[in-house]
């Protein structure tokens, strides 16, 4: 008897379209570089500059805009933590309603919609449509945080709902629970650590949002930042990033230890 | 006490998952569901409590007829049904005591069961319960902390508490080994006489259910096609499960045309296997 091959079988069955999806990849990666035009004057003559940037990181200049830095700081930390609790707060109403397993299908399709809205635009986008409705300043920069939070928690939570442990579930349906016994018995302690995970993650994403923000008019951290830039002050502005940075390396390394605990 | 009513329940276009079945359940019996996976044992008692709802057919508990009743109506009939699941359906992150009290929720105000200010009466009859199945010492454990056996036995509190007539039970032991396993079938039985419960029992182990029920129902293809004493004859087992040497089993040695083919020496009285008493009585 012959000896039987085995090979596993290939992601695309069909060879001609296999070798055609190679083919057409390559050609599209080969036209796209080609389009790519590289000035290379500018290029060295931004090497310089950007030279100039980085030798600015080595000598960082806290105390002369040290005023404005406290103040923008301030800004930008009241701005996350009072927009991430408010955020928070109409999140987990929103992911009840969007998580398929719990909620009515009208719910469900309403929570559904907010959350698009919600996802399908950018952080900067929403601060300018936001710093164009209620002027410059912190409160433009906190409505922005507060929106963003919504899209990306609620989907979240509902994704962690829906994953939920059907049996849990069912048994406390099966003992008469009202339904909001029930998302507290039955859903609560099944999704609450994920929850307390996304929350203080979000806290994270939210405080870098808030520097960034600042650069389109919502005030905080980032406006002192766009300032420092617009005059030429690198070494004010690494100083300024330095911050940024030594925040957000505290909050992740609180976040972990607290989400291991909550286990 | 139970009483089912040409029930049928058909999921989407596919077959029949249940076809026109017809059964009683007077208090104090305890009934063995068997048969084949697939033939409809779950979807029934689930159609009881309606975490399946029916597609045709009537379902009557006491005099109240359970398919007949609205949302609210519904929800407070199922404290009347204890439900008891296979793999356990506990909230692992919650503890003992708070799985057992969650089958008072059809009883207290949401405030309550919130803020976990249950009743005393309740809190008496909780830990009445886990004294019963001998867990007292368990109760602010948090429920994945314990073993299979301990965990059916914070579900059968569970299901208790609600002060049902009649318990559903979903294939008790199919997660835990043979020993635990006639240990709660055990204790079933006795909680079903001490409180002249109904009791309806999904099984997958033949052997277990003739020993503890006092009544089978073979269910096959979603209709009833065996319904009598636990001592089922080959014959039975065929019509339920369908063709296979049903006649052999460990009890009744080889089968006999079997017994010439291999040849087996007599047994004396040594080489009976001894049986090891376990040490640890613990479940």
């Amino acid at each position: 008897m012959a000896r039987r091959r085995w090979s596993p079988p290939p992601l695309v069955a069909n060879p001609v379209l296999r070798y055609g999806l190679y083919a057409g990849s390559l050609a599209y990666i080969a036209l796209a570089l080609a389009s790519i035009h590289v000035n290379w004057t500018r290029v060295a003559d931004g090497l310089a500059r950007g030279w100039a940037f980085i030798s600015g990181f080595l000598h960082p200049n806290f105390a002369a805009r040290w005023g404005e830095i406290v103040q923008g700081m301030q800004e930008s930390l009241t701005m996350t933590l009072t927009a991430t609790v408010v955020g928070v707060a109409m999140s987990v109403p929103i992911g009840l309603g969007a998580a398929r397993n719990i909620s009515h299908p009208m719910v469900y399709l309403t929570c559904r919609a907010i959350i698009a809205v919600s996802r399908s635009l950018q952080e900067v986008i929403i601060a300018i449509l936001f710093v164009a409705m209620v002027g410059f300043g912190p409160f433009a920069g906190f409505l922005t945080i507060s929106f963003a939070t919504i899209g990306f928690l609620s989907k979240l939570l509902a994704e962690d709902i829906e994953d939920a442990d059907p049996g849990q579930l069912e048994a406390i349906r099966a003992t008469g629970a009202t339904w909001w016994q029930w998302v507290n018995h039955a859903v609560q302690p099944q999704v609450m650590p994920r929850l307390i995970g996304l929350v203080l993650y979000r806290l994270d994403i939210n405080f870098r949002e808030s520097a960034v923000i600042g650069i389109v008019g919502a005030g905080g951290i980032g406006a002192t930042l766009n300032t420092a830039m617009d005059r030429y002050e690198y070494d004010v502005a690494a100083g300024i990033l330095l911050i940024i940075i030594a925040i957000v390396m505290a909050a992740e390394y609180g976040s972990s230890h607290l989400r291991k605990y909550v286990q | 006490m139970l009483r089912i009513e040409e029930l049928s329940k058909r999921y989407g276009r596919t077959e029949l998952a249940l076809d026109g079945v017809t059964l009683e359940v007077p208090a104090g019996q305890v009934l063995a569901l068997i048969g084949p996976s697939g033939a409809g044992k779950s979807t029934l008692i689930r159609c009881v409590n309606r975490l399946v709802e029916p597609t045709s057919g009537r379902i009557f508990l006491g005099d109240s007829e359970i398919t007949a009743l609205g949302k609210r109506a519904l929800r407070l009939a199922r404290r009347r049904m204890g439900m008891i699941f296979q793999e356990f359906a506990l909230v692992e992150r919650l503890t003992v005591m708070e799985n057992v009290l969650s089958g008072r929720l059809g009883y207290v105000g949401f405030w309550a069961s919130f803020l976990r200010r249950y009743p005393d009466a309740d809190i008496d009859r909780a830990f009445a319960l886990l004294d019963r199945v001998g867990l007292a010492q368990f109760a602010d454990k948090r429920a994945d902390q314990l073993s299979g056996g301990q965990r059916q036995r914070v579900g059968i509190a569970r299901a208790l508490i609600q002060e049902p007539e009649i318990l559903l039970i979903d294939e008790p032991t199919a997660s835990l080994d043979p020993k635990t396993s006639r240990q709660i079938m055990r204790l079933l039985v006795e909680l079903a006489s001490e409180r002249d419960l109904a009791a309806v029992i999904n099984m997958h182990d033949v052997p277990l259910a003739q020993l503890f029920a006092q009544r089978v129902v073979g269910l096959r293809s979603g209709q009833v096609v065996y319904d009598g004493p636990p001592a089922l004859t080959p014959e039975a087992l065929t019509t339920i499960y369908g063709e296979e040497d049903w006649a052999r089993s460990p009890a009744h040695g080889l089968a006999p045309d079997e017994g010439e083919a291999s040849v087996e020496k007599p047994r004396t009285a040594a080489a009976v296997p001894t049986i090891h008493r376990d040490k640890a009585r613990s479940v």
